[in-house]
């Protein structure tokens, strides 16, 4: 696992957004067991109350849930995981957008060049 | 998260030189706290007063609820800016010395530590690099069961890759009842295993916060802001 920090952002942001990809990619799966506190520290060469802090916003977003005496498991309902996919892409999508008008370019444009681009991308894997 | 080190006005005057000027802050315990200046800003000065090596001209310094003295030196574990071995010793001469010296030495950990900071028992200390130097002091150090560990510039000085496993010690050895004060002026790799800073410049405390605030709240590393505040 690897993480390239940026120190201007909160760490434990990071380490969430890291997470949450993991899952969508599917390199975490639902019900999976999740590294301990301990372990993701030291692998991260982070603070442990970072990470904690990390497992604790991702239990409030019920996407990790605590099994007594067990340890932390990715949830097992397909349904959020879908609404973290959705929550992500929707992140991206703003960015996306602000910045393509901060270039100039209309909604019109903007849809244009996108599907342009896609035809493009996908003529090239064709 | 009780309270565990407590400095209430202190003043540390050297002649008339004020090292430390009506410093008051608190920490709790479960927590790595960098304690960050620049040179002569009274970092060291106060470790060594914490650590009960030198007194107060003024003002009030408690660990655990005690005054410091020798109660709170039996709970206090510190690695000061200069060796706490001898030219004659071994790594393993070094480990039995204070193991004799203090009671609440692991030796099981110390050994442990060692191999980890892959330290050879039988090396002279006098042949060690300045990085291994450096593993050696910190292994003695973290190998305590104390509740208030300070490292006195543990980084400073050695190559990236001795940085890293010095890092790595730190947040794999420390126990969570406990909180550790690391001073530095280096702050790129390190900043990641904080959870507070504290800045001291000229004596004086100019700030105490928790760092992920530092970032959210002003978008910065703790990195920057110290280039800031000492520019």
């Amino acid at each position: 696992m690897a993480i390239e920090f940026d120190n201007n952002l909160p760490i434990y942001l990071q380490i969430m957004n890291y997470l949450k990809k993991e899952i969508i990619m599917g390199r975490l799966k639902a019900g999976d067991k999740i590294p301990s506190v301990r372990e993701l520290a030291s692998e991260l060469q982070i603070n442990p109350n970072t990470v904690q802090r990390t497992f604790q916003e991702l239990e409030r977003e019920l996407i990790v849930e605590t099994r007594r005496g067990l340890g932390r498991y990715v949830t097992s309902e397909e349904s959020k995981i879908m609404e973290i996919k959705k929550e992500m892409a929707s992140e991206l999508l703003d960015r996306f957008i602000q910045g393509m008008q901060e270039l100039g370019f209309t909604s019109n444009d903007i849809i244009t060049i996108v599907s342009d681009t896609i035809t493009d991308v996908d003529a090239k894997k064709g | 998260m009780s309270q565990l080190l407590q400095f209430q006005h202190v003043v540390k005057k050297y002649g008339r030189k004020k090292a430390l000027d009506d410093v008051t802050f608190q920490i709790t315990s479960g927590k790595i706290i960098g304690l960050l200046g620049s040179n002569g800003s009274g970092k060291s000065t106060l470790m060594k007063l914490a650590a009960g090596v030198t007194q107060p001209s003024s003002g009030h310094i408690s660990i655990n609820g005690k005054s410091v003295g020798r109660e709170t030196k039996l709970i206090t574990s510190f690695m000061p800016d200069k060796p706490l071995t001898e030219d004659w010793m071994r790594v393993d001469d070094a480990i039995a010395f204070h193991r004799d010296f203090y009671t609440d030495f692991d030796e099981v950990k110390a050994k442990e530590m060692l191999d980890f900071m892959k330290l050879n028992a039988r090396d002279r200390v006098t042949t060690l690099s300045k990085g291994m130097q450096e593993r050696l002091q910190l292994s003695l150090v973290l190998s305590r069961d104390a509740k208030l560990y300070m490292l006195d510039e543990p980084i400073g000085g050695v190559d990236p890759v001795a940085r890293g496993k010095i890092l790595d010690a730190i947040v794999e050895y420390y126990n969570e009842d406990s909180s550790i004060i690391v001073s530095t002026h280096l702050l790129n790799d390190i900043e990641r295993i904080f959870d507070e800073v504290i800045l001291i410049r000229e004596g004086k405390l100019l700030l105490q916060e928790d760092v992920e605030s530092i970032r959210f709240n002003r978008g910065k590393s703790i990195d920057e802001l110290f280039k800031e505040v000492y520019a």
